[in-house]
């Protein structure tokens, strides 16, 4: 049990960062309350059947937990700066139980992000079923394994200073692929975007917003990303062994 | 460690390694066999670009050979990492942010099979004072004595610290190979790269100096300086140009502060009365044999003069 060991300590060293705490966080609650609060009467938003505290609660959901997710990339390439990561290797804690760390990590970044989200959208009096609300938040973390997988290869190849402008023309180009910020229902973008995992990770949003849920080819893409990823990953991992 | 007893620390053979560099490849470690006892305390002394810390890096794991060997008290470097049996201090580095120091080295020694006490490490390595610190506030040796906490988390029976003093200053030096010879005395193998003549010659049993990826010299540091046929005189002398005392025969070098020089010597009986002779002003003579740094200087000068 010696990853939980570790774990425990990342995910200290983790919530203690309050920089962290202001952005990562901080930022998708102030953007929702932008956006949201003006149009908080709004039950009918742009003709999508709900309301606007609802529609942006899942829009901010799926932006702002893929930023969380991927935040991994940042702590990493800070690791690999300060020579962290080559006095880990000589340690005897293996490469798996370093990523599942990782990974647990950026899951507690991205939870806490969209608990915060809901707990928003509560105060601006979105409600939703249970059982809905439930599947959703299900399929959202489901949808993120990938982009925690992503954030770890990019943390192991960019340098500190790459690390922040790469994760986040990566996030706002996917978001937009995906249809965060507008519904894209037909077209090219539509036709590429299904083979995106963000797209998917949008999807189970809209749940929420009486959507579907997935059907075989969002599991499809969302594993089959996870596992070319987490290879891309390793590789990265194994081929950083060098003095950055 | 009955199994290691009779092992050696670390066995070195033909251990070889190049890097691919703008102009061909860089031949930084080029065959070297090096056998350390168990028990001893060896200073991995050579300038810049020597190979020391590519040597470190094989045998710590980090860095494949293109050939030859490294193991670890029998083993590879790899199984010895897996049990703890080797600690390193790496060249380059700094402490991870927001845990205090004492949570930094619980985490480290939560990996190992037999890890050294907590508060043993934290004694060892003179943190009691910051225990409770943050990381990311300490001060340059602090950190620098960290990173030696943090090699020592899993009792290691080999240490190694690749430049260990570097960034500190002088009374933290003392401090830090104060730690390191109680840490050297319990039967433990120490390795220890530096530039820092003074502290190889002060710490370790044996020095092993390499230049441009070869072992030129190894032996106890008497030895290597006995290998040098300097000397040096220190006389008091006013008035007498450098110039001037570089003609005395047998004088290859003058180094003059205020009306004190010394004269490095090829052949100091000589010098010496031709000194004399010329100068009936000198005065608080001297005549002591080569230092460290003169071995150091000679014998990478003749090793960049073979290549």
């Amino acid at each position: 049990m010696i990853w939980l060991h570790y774990t425990r300590y990342e995910l200290l060293r983790t919530f203690r960062d309050r920089r962290l705490f202001l952005f990562a966080f901080g930022f998708p609650v102030v953007l929702y309350f932008v956006i949201a609060a003006p149009n908080r009467h709004s039950h009918d938003f742009s003709s999508t059947g709900v309301s606007a505290p609802l529609y942006y609660m899942v829009s901010l959901s799926s932006f702002g937990t893929m930023m969380s997710m991927m935040s991994a990339g940042f702590r990493i390439a800070g690791e690999r700066q300060v020579g962290w990561t080559r006095q880990l290797r000589i340690t005897p804690l293996s490469v798996r139980s370093y990523m599942r760390a990782k990974i647990v990590t950026a899951y507690a970044m991205a939870t806490t992000s969209l608990l915060l989200l809901y707990i928003c959208g509560l105060t601006l009096g979105v409600s939703l079923p249970a059982g809905r609300w439930l599947l959703m938040t299900l399929l959202i973390l489901i949808a993120l394994l990938p982009f925690g997988v992503l954030g770890v290869a990019l943390g192991h190849v960019l340098t500190i200073d790459s690390v922040g402008p790469a994760t986040g023309g990566i996030v706002s180009l996917l978001a937009i692929v995906s249809g965060t910020w507008f519904p894209i229902t037909h077209g090219f973008l539509h036709d590429v975007g299904q083979f995106v995992p963000s797209y998917w990770l949008v999807q189970a949003g809209r749940i929420g917003l009486h959507g579907q849920s997935w059907h075989a080819l969002a599991w499809a893409v969302v594993i089959g990303w996870t596992v070319i990823l987490a290879a891309v990953a390793a590789l990265a991992y194994r081929r950083d062994s060098g003095r950055v | 460690m009955t199994a290691t007893a009779t092992t050696d620390a670390v066995r070195v053979e033909g251990l070889t390694k190049s890097w691919p560099g703008p102009g061909g490849p860089v031949h930084a470690v080029r065959g070297i066999d090096v056998t350390i006892p168990h028990g001893s305390t060896v200073a991995l002394l050579g300038p810049n670009g020597a190979g020391k810390t590519t040597t470190i890096d094989m045998v710590l794991g980090l860095v494949r050979p293109d050939a030859g060997s490294a193991s670890v008290l029998g083993q590879t470097p790899h199984d010895a990492v897996q049990q703890g049996l080797i600690g390193a201090m790496l060249q380059t580095g700094s402490l991870i942010r927001n845990l205090t120091v004492r949570e930094l080295v619980k985490m480290l020694t939560s990996l190992y099979p037999s890890p050294m006490a907590v508060d043993r490490v934290i004694e060892l390595a003179g943190l009691d004072e910051v225990a409770d610190h943050m990381t990311q506030k300490l001060s340059g040796g602090e950190t620098q004595r960290v990173r030696f906490a943090v090699a020592l988390a899993s009792d290691p029976q080999v240490l190694i610290l690749d430049e260990p003093t570097v960034a500190m200053d002088v009374e933290a030096r003392r401090i830090f190979w104060t730690s390191m010879r109680a840490f050297a005395a319990t039967g433990r193998t120490v390795i220890f790269a530096t530039h820092y003549l003074e502290e190889a010659d002060a710490n370790a049993d044996r020095v092993v100096l390499m230049a441009q990826g070869q072992i030129v010299a190894d032996g106890s540091t008497t030895e290597i300086k006995g290998r040098v046929s300097l000397r040096h005189i220190r006389a008091t002398l006013p008035g007498i140009g450098s110039d001037e005392l570089l003609t005395i025969a047998g004088v290859t070098d003058v180094d003059r502060r205020g009306d004190s020089v010394t004269l490095t010597c090829n052949n100091s009986d000589g010098a010496l009365r031709e000194l004399l002779a010329r100068y009936a002003a000198a005065s608080d003579i001297e005549v002591t044999g080569a230092r460290l740094e003169d071995a150091f200087l000679e014998l990478v000068a003749d090793s960049e003069a073979r290549q």
